[in-house]
């Protein structure tokens, strides 16, 4: 059964309703804050474990079992939340609704995970280009600090805590939360090695947790309503509800929340109007947001959206953004404009990466217009398999794998090209 | 000898807007203002920052200028050569491509007889394609200033440039009709909760 709207956590996702403070209290956020905060770290943590949440930033991390990684007592050094704002992987608009219509729910979440890992301060980093999401959040921050919501004793805890909006300037890479942390602290967004990991030694020296906006804004409605609701939406492992972005070649492209380990089929003929020209007209989806494999018709018809079942077909859930491509797309161009894509985000650190997603751009251009052998394909596959793996962070994993994905499904296509364009030649010939 | 060198410095409100972000650090963490101080900076300076304000920034946060120069070439909202004092951002990624961006540019360099990249003669408007903005479920789109203009097509973004050009108002967001990311036509959920007037 879908997803009723009694179970939606962002009932104002579409900004239908006021985004205030009392249109949010309204919706019943900051309801009794001050209870959740006296249940104490310990429970509130156990409790997000028992929720059974997993990150909504990509890597699907339990975020119950992040927060405990987090010092118990203070060496002295302060601890930090680190909201990672930075939302721009291709076919992922969530939190972009999120912050601009549902703010307080951000900042109460703010409040509550950062009190459950002991910090007195949190920073969200937004990217730069969301001047208006920005601004929105600014307004539901300076509301909740008017309101003693946030500030010195939070929701009359005895809790003190700042909140604080940092707006970055345009880079993929700072979404990797080591390279957001040293943008964070005024430097070029290029990761750290990890370990230290941010919880031994994050945002300047200090233990720090990196949480995506999805994650820390459900926190509040999944305490509330109690981990055994969570855990009651959704498939064992893969519990709960989730925004998905679905784009591309539907009738009706939208934003949705729906509960976890919904058939992927499902989700786009309810919600997205289907696929232009029918299901049949399917050619390709990428289920995850651009960094995961590209998914063929024939495994899109059954299955469901979640981590697991993605991570079974050997593609993944990511930021859950479901791109659609119909018959008429060009796939080999389509997966091409990802390696230009990830060539202009590499921070240039490792040379995998900085040498190897612009080789791969170079050989992807030609295999649009079948301009190479039919020998490059593997060669580009074993050259995709030097860069996965091998670099600081994940941007060279999030490079190889959309090109993985074609050649695992596509290659004939890519050999018909090449075969067509030396027909082509020998005729002119 | 060469030219007297230019100099900046922030207008009254700009320097309290400097200083309220500054405070948003701990005491001696200062250099992580210099993103925001170069915004600041740059939307003062007509959308442009040289040696004069990257300069003016360093000393404000007790940084070396080559830390702020770093900083300020990593970052693509940063323009370190004329970019127009109002830039058009056509997004270009494969969500918006599959929906007709190259449309959407082809519209755009019509309109503005400029190709992406440069500048009208007049310096007043500057065209780019730009990596995802993260509005994939309204594309294809594009960013002038601090708004989105969404669900386009050839005909809604040649308006757009053409009303740019006159001076006149745009109205941000989708093009076609719908509020936000709903369903075009009515959204499937949360229709339990009643719109009202914000």
């Amino acid at each position: 059964m879908a997803l009723q709207d009694k179970d939606r956590i962002f009932t104002n996702l579409y900004g239908f309703q006021d985004f205030r403070l009392a249109g949010a209290r309204k919706r019943g956020d900051w309801d009794n804050t001050k209870a959740i905060l006296d249940l104490g770290r310990d429970a509130i943590i156990q409790q997000m474990k028992d929720s059974g949440l997993r990150g909504r930033g990509g890597a699907g991390f339990s975020a119950g079992l992040k927060w405990s990684f987090m010092p118990k007592k203070s060496d002295g050094r302060p601890h930090y939340l680190v909201v990672n704002a930075d939302e721009g992987e291709p076919g992922t608009c969530k939190d972009r609704d999120i912050m601009r219509h549902d703010p307080h729910k951000l900042v109460e979440g703010c409040l509550i995970a950062s009190f459950a890992i002991g910090a007195n301060a949190c920073y969200i980093y937004i990217r730069g280009e969301f001047a208006r999401e920005a601004e929105n959040l600014q307004t539901a921050i300076d509301e909740a600090y008017a309101a003693g919501l946030i500030g010195k004793n939070a929701c009359g805890s005895g809790w003190d805590f700042d909140l604080y909006l940092h707006r970055g300037a345009g880079a993929y890479i700072c979404g990797e939360e080591t390279a957001l942390i040293e943008s964070l602290e005024g430097k070029k967004g290029q990761p750290r090695l990890k370990p230290p990991f941010p919880a031994g030694a994050g945002l300047y020296g200090c233990p720090t947790t990196v949480n995506n906006v999805e994650t820390i804004a459900v926190a509040p409605t999944i305490l509330r309503r109690g981990p055994a609701w969570f855990a009651g939406i959704g498939r064992q492992n893969n519990t709960g509800t989730k925004v998905f972005c679905i784009s591309g070649h539907v009738n009706k492209p939208c934003n949705v929340e729906e509960e976890m380990g919904i058939p992927l089929k499902e989700i786009i003929e309810r919600h997205a109007g289907g696929v232009r020209g029918g299901w049949d007209n399917l050619l390709a989806i990428i289920p995850g947001g651009s960094s995961v494999p590209v998914l063929p018709k024939a495994i899109c018809d059954t299955v469901l959206m979640d981590f697991d079942s993605l991570r079974a077909q050997r593609s993944g859930l990511g930021t859950a953004a479901v791109i659609v491509m119909d018959k008429s797309t060009d796939i080999v161009k389509a997966i091409a404009r990802l390696s230009k894509f990830y060539m202009h985000e590499s921070c240039g650190q490792c040379t995998p990466c900085r040498e190897g997603t612009g080789w791969m751009w170079r050989v992807m251009e030609r295999m649009v217009r079948g301009d190479a052998d039919i020998a490059e394909i593997d060669m580009l596959q074993e050259v995709t398999t030097q860069i996965d793996g091998h670099t600081i962070c994940a941007l060279g994993d999030a490079a190889a794998w959309p090109i993985q994905g074609l050649i695992r499904h596509f290659r004939p296509e890519m050999e018909r090209r090449i075969a067509e364009r030396r027909g082509l030649k020998q005729a002119a010939e | 000898m060469s030219a007297p060198r230019k100099t900046f410095a922030f207008t009254p409100e700009n320097l309290a807007e400097a200083k309220k972000i500054i405070a948003k650090y701990p005491a001696g963490r200062q250099a992580s203002a210099v993103m925001p101080l170069l915004a600041i900076a740059q939307k003062q300076n007509d959308n442009l920052l040289t040696q004069a304000e990257l300069e003016y920034v360093a000393d404000m946060l007790g940084m070396a200028p080559i830390r702020v120069h770093e900083v300020a070439s990593f970052y693509t909202m940063y323009n370190l050569k004329p970019a127009g004092k109002v830039q058009v951002q056509v997004c270009t990624t494969t969500p918006c491509w599959l929906r007709g961006s190259d449309q959407v540019v082809e519209a755009c360099e019509k309109a503005l007889g400029i190709h992406c990249g440069e500048v009208t003669a007049d310096g007043k408007i500057g065209l780019i394609e730009v990596e995802c903005l993260g509005a994939c479920v309204n594309a294809p789109m594009l960013q002038i200033g601090d708004d989105y203009y969404e669900d386009l097509d050839a005909e809604s973004a040649r308006k757009l440039m053409e009303a740019l050009k006159a001076g006149g108002v745009l109205k941000p967001g989708p093009q076609n009709g719908r509020k936000t990311s709903e369903p075009l036509g009515g959204a499937t959920t949360l229709t339990s909760f009643p719109a009202e007037k914000a």
